[in-house]
Order: C-alpha cells, then structure tokens, then sequence
C-alpha cells in the first residue's frame, strides 16, 4: 500500500511541476499577475508530493519490504537500519528520485526567498525550475520507478553494494546533489534574464549567494567523495580520474569561475554575455554528469545503470534544455550590453585570466573524459585515458590560475597599478619561493613538482594574509572590531583561498612524499615504512551484522614506543559473496598511517599486508572544508539579506493590513 | 556567428553521445574469441613429468579454467566448479597460475580438484599469451581449439545458465 501512495504522489508531483512551469511562464510572458502567483504554491505543493514519495521509498526500506523490486535488489533484512535508509538512494532509481527531491528543494527555497525579486522574475525562474523538474519526473516514471512491485516477493534481498556500506557514503550523494541540483538555480535565473531580455546587473546580483550555496555543497560533496574513495577502496588514493569523478568536477570548475564572473558582472556590468553562458554551461555539465553516470555511457566503477532507455531519455532531454537554452542565448546575446571598460591590469582583467584559465582546464578534463567515447563512435578503436593524461595536463594549465589566484583580491577594479601591487606582494613572493625551495629539502628530496606545490600555497596563503593587512590597515578601533567589522564577503573569499593554498600543500606532500608498502607478514613478524615499526599479531574472525571478516591486528610503533593498533579488516558479505577491504587508519595532523589487508598467504596465519604512510593527507580535507566554510559565509553576507528586507518591508506592512 | 558556437558545439557532442548510447563500453572484443587458442606445453602439478597441451583436446569442447591457490575469488567459484565436475558438461582444465609458493597440490588433495589436468605456469606465462589480467578467467574452446568465449571472474550458477549454456548448446556439447 505504502509504496502504491509513493508512486501516486510522484504522478500528482509531476501534475504539480508542469503547473509550476507552464502557468507561471505564460503569465510572466502576458503580464498575467493571477497565473505568475501560481509559481510558489505549486513549487511547494510539488516539494511536499516528492518528499512523500522519497518518504514512501524510504519507509519500504527500512521496513525490509522485499516484495518492492528496489528493495529487493539494493537492500538485505541484516543491513543495519542506517544502511537501510541510505540504501535509499543506493540505487539508480532512489538516487533520481533524491536527485529530483532536492530539485524541489531548492525551488520551495527560491519560492520563500524570492519575495525581494520583482514577481516576473520570481515566476520565471520558479517555472523554469519546473520544466526541469517535469523531465527529471517523467524520466523516473517512465524509465525508472522506484515503487515497481516484485510478485511473488523475494525472501530477501540481494544487499546494497558494500563499497556503500560507509558513514562517507550515506552524506556524499545527497552533498553532491545539492551542488550539482543547486546550478539549476543560477540557470533558472539566466534563463530567466533571457526570457525577459532585461540583462542588466540585477541578475548577477540576485543568482550571486545562490551560486555561492550551490558551489559550496559541492566543494562539499566533492571532497566527501574523495574521502570516501581513500578510506573505502583499499588503495589509499584520494582522486582517480574516473569518469565519475570527473561528471561532478567539470561543473565545480564551471560553477568556480561562474562565481568569480559574477563578481565583476555584478559589481561592474562587465562580462555579462560571458556570466550568463557560464551559468548555461554549469548545470548543463550537472545534467551531462548525470547522462554519463546514469546511461553507461562512460564504463565506470560508479555505473550501476546500463540501460539505452534510460540513456536515450537523457539523452533527450539534455538536447531539449541545453540545446533550448543555447539557442535562446543565441538569440538574445546582442541585447547584452557590456558594462564599463577596465584597463590590461585590473580585478577585471585578473578575473577574466582566471575565467579563462578554468574553463580551459574545464575543456581539458572533458576532453579526457570524453575522448574514449569519441574514439569508439567514430570506429577508431576502444581506448582508455588515464591519470597520466590529466596530471600531465591538467596541472600546468591550473598553475598560472593558481599563481594569480593571490593579486586579484589585492587588484583594484578598472585600473590597477602594477607597482603598487608589486610593492605589497613582494615580500609574500620572497618567502614563498622560500618556501618552495626549502621545504622539499627538509622533507626528504627536492622534487620540482612538489616545489612548485609549495611555493604556489604558501604565495596564496600570504596573499590571504596581505589582504587582511590591507584592509585592517585603514579605520579606527582594536584589531578585533575592524576584524569583525569585515564583511562576510571578504572572510568568505579569503578563507576559501587559504583553503586552496591548505589543500594544495597536501596535495604536494601526499603526491611526492607518500610510501608504501605491500609486505608479506607472519604472526609476530615485522615490517618497517617510514620510521614506523608495524607487528602483525595475526588475524580473529569477527562477525559484523552482515558480514564475516578475518579482524587483523597491527602493532604500529616508532622508536620502541607505542603509536597505535590498528584492525583492517578482509570481508566477505553475507548476501553478495563480495570480498571487500575494510582499511583501518590511524590519522593525524600531519600524516596518516594506513593499513590493509592484502590476501591470506596460507593456513599458518601468514597475509599480504598493504602498509602506507600518507603525509598531509589530512590537508586535502581541511581545505576543502575551509573553502565550503567561505562559499557559505560569503552568501550570507549583510548585503545580500539588507536588498531582502528593504523590498520585503511594505509587503510585509501590506499583508499584514489585509 | 560567435553567439552560435556554443550551440553548434553542443550538436556536435549531442550526435557523438546518441551514437555512443549504442556502444557497449565494458565489450572489451578480447582478441581471442574466433581464433586458435594459444599453444602451451607445460608439465602439470603432481606429476612433473606429465604434460598438457591444448592439442591433447582437439576434437573435444573443453573449458581452460585460470585460478591461483592465493586467489581469493578463485575459492568461491571452486564450489560450483565441483558441482560442475560432477555433472560433467564439458572438462575443465585448471591453469595454475604463478602459483609461487608452490601450493596448488596440497590445496587441490585437501578441497578435491575439479580439473581434469592442472597444468602448472609457475611464471605466468602462459597466462600472458592468453591475456589472463586476473584470477579467475575462464575460456571455452570448442572442438577445432578455437576460443568461442571468455568469463572474467568466478562462474557462479547463474553466469553459467546464461553464459555458459547457451554457448554450449550452439557448440553441440
């Protein structure tokens, strides 16, 4: 019964969603104040249907309802409650129906804080959201209903995929969506603007901390996934360049730049036609990552769905959107003006080389990512592009953006001296070359990559510091009012470079100072990496609630003291027969020590043992957290909710009086 | 014109992904399916002084089962391997690979074999020319020594019903 409710709710949703986008839009289009009034009830109404729908689908989860085809497929009566909720949208048709939830999300949030924007933008934008969520609707009920209903049902299920079974896991896709769903709102705005042919600065203004939001969950999401990869796939790698992994960087270095562009077309009218592609090209990369993850288009550890259908549909609807917003943009691009001019050095000119630089790294990733697939439609054989490619590639195009990344904040708008910026950097440029040359030497080798690591996070990081400076060097008060009295703006920006510069000097110590090794060991044997004795005091069985493993456990010492015990963990799961390794990390600030299990060598107790030490690994997710901390900071800035409340009062007052 | 770049750029990547929906990505074509299976001669484990050769099979439809004593995956499938041996569909040749530590005949004595020979290729070799990337890989080879599939992976029933029989039926096994 429960599930039957689901499957009604998504079709009353989908009624709801082409309410939201066909009445609004008309009316936005006729000057119709009744029809544009329906955008916010009806993008409401719609979160309320999806949510009960994604309410239903969870309920048979945890319920252990076998006689549902998705449950019956993605969970196990033995997977423990949490697993079963996650097991949710563990699956391809769970994880569209989060997919289109969080759509619905972020369109009930624009409804509530959209009453500032005049009401034709309001309803433009909230009917554009609409048409994405018909098509993300119609594709789950046509292609891919989660609530098909198995008969006669199965005793039980075939358990979720064990590399999902993880805490990283149960946060990681619904972050991930948030950023890659949330583009979808700086799109509606763009499409918006287009629609109404009104491409003056208002837009940037208004799509700015929704952008900022949307980039910080997937900063966010991002790195969980990272996370998730090194603690979860035995390896101790944190990035792969798998397909998947690239679906959902492509558009976090679209979204990166879209925010930076939306700087300068919001603070000086420039770059307009530019911003508004960019935030075209930002959701259309999310809607690509979903074709390629969802279709099997790209063979990819993450595909679990094959499917032409499905792909086809996709397929079709990513023609429709981008290939409709195209030519829109097209069609309306000479109507945009461009702002005031600036001169060579300048924020303005600093901001483009970095627009320029992202996407043609942007493009480089695609290429990568795409390449394979070219290759075999046009017949030229079956061929793989691997890391090799995209280090080699990708670094020393991000290099230079890196480099600038540290003037722009210091840069003046429209003109900037030259000198003046030298004179403020020059020390910064001292030490961090300092830096970079010193700091691989006292790390065991110089290594030029590792150098140039170094010396680009410690630039950034004291151009952070220069730019407090800068600002705290003017106005009255202690040091502590002016710090506060800093717009969130600011901390925002700043932080999140720190994060950068944080992130970037892990990547150069992981990346060129990481050892490992994989080592037979017998009972009470002892291998050394690092400065780190590891003893191997055998293996235990060890039953967990769905599966069985052989415990491991590991002495870890350095100069005869005590550092940690360690317990990896080989298991096989019950349902599946999967055989997965469960390492086990003792981390620190400055390194991790990393364990796993290899395979068993004979009945003597005798293991292949993987032992790897990760220095500054931690690094990688302190930035990255550093950077979400400012993306959210940043859109809550003052100014941004003082626009809000000065256009909310008199309708505040009216309502009230009614 | 410069407006219309980026739409005529995404036609272009439109066309390539319909046709890319139709390609399969994980049909790898192994090179070998339709050709002469490699030939080896190696002695088998047990008997150093017996061989095999897959010529000593011409004129039968036989399986060449690649697994290691180390292979953990290589123990689920031995299950239904036995349960395959006893129902003798077709013989199953057991290629022990880089086995170093010299294990495979004790294991086999301990857990019964289901191998109708079990040639030893200590240093994988073999292995290589049959483009073995992991344990356990499994060739059929039908009566002319022609490779006509390929499993990666363990057989488990149900690979085996829909792999694996059909494949038989065609073969007139």
């Amino acid at each position: 019964m429960i599930p039957e409710l689901g499957h009604f709710a998504l079709i009353v949703a989908l009624l709801l969603a082409l309410t939201q986008a066909i009445l609004p839009l008309y009316g936005a289009q006729r000057g119709n104040l009744t029809l544009m009034g329906v955008a916010r009830p009806a993008a409401q109404g719609q979160f309320v249907f999806v949510a009960l729908a994604f309410g239903c689908l969870a309920w048979s989860f945890l319920n252990n309802d076998f006689s549902v085809l998705n449950v019956a497929k993605n969970s196990f009566s033995q997977l423990p409650e949490v697993y079963r909720f996650t097991a949710t949208w563990g699956s391809h048709e769970g994880s569209m129906l989060l997919w289109v939830l969080i759509l619905a999300f972020w369109s009930t949030a624009v409804s509530v804080f959209s009453r500032h924007l005049p009401e034709d933008m309001a309803a433009r934008v909230i009917g554009v959201m609409g048409l994405i969520s018909v098509g993300f609707l119609a594709f789950l009920l046509t292609t891919s209903n989660p609530f098909v209903r198995l008969l006669p049902a199965a005793m039980d299920g075939n358990d979720m995929n064990p590399l999902l079974q993880d805490w990283g896991m149960i946060i990681h896709p619904p972050m991930l969506y948030m950023g890659y769903v949330g583009f979808a709102v700086a799109f509606a705005f763009a499409i918006a603007a287009l629609l109404s042919g009104k491409m003056d600065v208002a837009w940037a203004r208004w799509s700015r901390p929704w952008t900022t939001v949307a980039w910080a969950f997937l900063t966010f999401g991002i790195m969980l996934g990272s996370w998730w990869a090194y603690r979860e796939l035995g390896w101790g790698g944190w990035w792969f360049w798998d397909p998947t992994e690239n679906a959902s960087f492509m558009p976090w270095l679209a979204g990166t730049a879209l925010i930076h562009s939306l700087a300068v077309t919001e603070k000086r009218g420039a770059f307009k036609a530019w911003t508004v592609l960019l935030a075209l090209i930002a959701f259309s990369l999310s809607l690509l990552g979903t074709f390629l993850v969802r279709s099997g288009v790209l063979s990819s550890v993450h595909a679990f769905a094959t499917d032409p259908a499905r792909g086809a549909f996709i397929l079709g609807f990513l023609a429709v959107v981008i290939g409709g917003s195209l030519v829109l943009y097209a069609w309306r691009a000479p109507k945009m003006v461009t702002g005031s001019g600036f001169t060579w050095f300048s924020r303005e000119s600093l901001l483009l080389a970095n627009n320029v630089i992202l996407v043609a790294a942007l493009g480089s990733v695609l290429l990568g990512t795409l390449y394979p697939l070219l290759m075999d439609a046009m017949g030229l054989g079956k061929i793989s592009v691997g890391p090799p490619y995209f280090n080699s590639v990708f670094v020393p195009v991000m290099a230079p953006a890196l480099f600038l990344m540290a003037i722009g904040p210091l840069a003046r708008w429209k003109e900037a001296s030259l000198p003046d910026v030298i004179t403020r950097l020059k020390w910064a440029l001292g030490v961090a070359l300092a830096v970079g040359l010193l700091v691989p030497l006292g790390l065991g080798g110089f290594k030029p990559w590792a150098a140039l690591g170094f010396f680009l996070a410690a630039w950034i990081a004291l151009s952070v510091l220069a730019g407090f400076v800068d600002r705290l060097k003017h106005g009255q008060g202690s040091l502590v009012h002016k710090l506060s009295t800093l717009p969130r703006g600011f901390w925002g920006m700043q932080l999140a470079h720190f994060g950068m510069a944080v992130g970037i000097a892990g990547i150069a110590v992981v990346a060129n100072y990481q050892t490992e090794r994989d080592v037979r060991m017998e009972l009470n044997s002892y291998a050394e990496l690092a400065g780190y004795t590891f003893t191997f005091r055998g293996t235990t069985e060890h039953d967990g609630p769905n599966y069985r493993a052989a415990r491991g456990t590991l002495e870890v010492s350095r100069d005869g003291r005590q550092v940690a015990t360690l317990h990896p963990e080989k298991r096989v799961y019950n349902a599946s027969g999967m055989a997965m390794t469960e390492a086990d990390i003792h981390p620190n600030v400055y390194r991790d020590i990393y364990v796993a299990m290899g395979e068993q060598l004979d009945d003597g107790g005798a293991w292949t043992v993987r032992l790897f030490y990760k220095p500054f690994i931690n690094w990688l997710w302190f930035g990255a957290l550093f950077m979400v901390f400012g993306g959210f900071l940043a859109a809550s800035d003052k100014r941004y909710r003082i626009a809000l409340r000065r256009s909310e009062m008199p309708k505040h007052v009216a309502a009230q009086g009614a | 014109m410069k407006r219309w770049l980026p739409l005529i750029l995404f036609v272009a990547l439109v066309g390539f992904f319909a046709k890319g929906l139709f390609l399969n990505p994980r049909e790898v074509p192994s090179p070998f399916i339709g050709r002469q299976a490699p030939a080896f001669t190696l002695p088998l484990v047990g008997d150093a002084n017996a061989s095999f050769s897959p010529a000593d099979m011409k004129g039968r439809v036989w399986m060449l089962n690649v697994w290691a004593p180390w292979c953990v995956s290589c123990r689920q499938e031995h299950g239904f391997l036995m349960q395959l041996a006893q129902a003798q569909p077709v013989p199953i040749v057991g290629l022990n690979w880089k086995d170093k530590n010299r294990e495979a005949d004790m294991l086999l004595a301990r857990t019964g074999s289901p191998y109708f020979a079990v040639p030893d290729d200590v240093d994988g070799r073999v292995g290589i020319d049959y483009g073995v990337t992991g344990t356990p890989e499994t060739y059929l080879i039908d009566k002319q020594g022609i490779v006509q599939l390929k499993h990666i992976g363990p057989i488990d029933p149900e690979t085996w019903k829909n792999k694996f029989e059909p494949k038989l039926k065609e073969l007139g096994a």
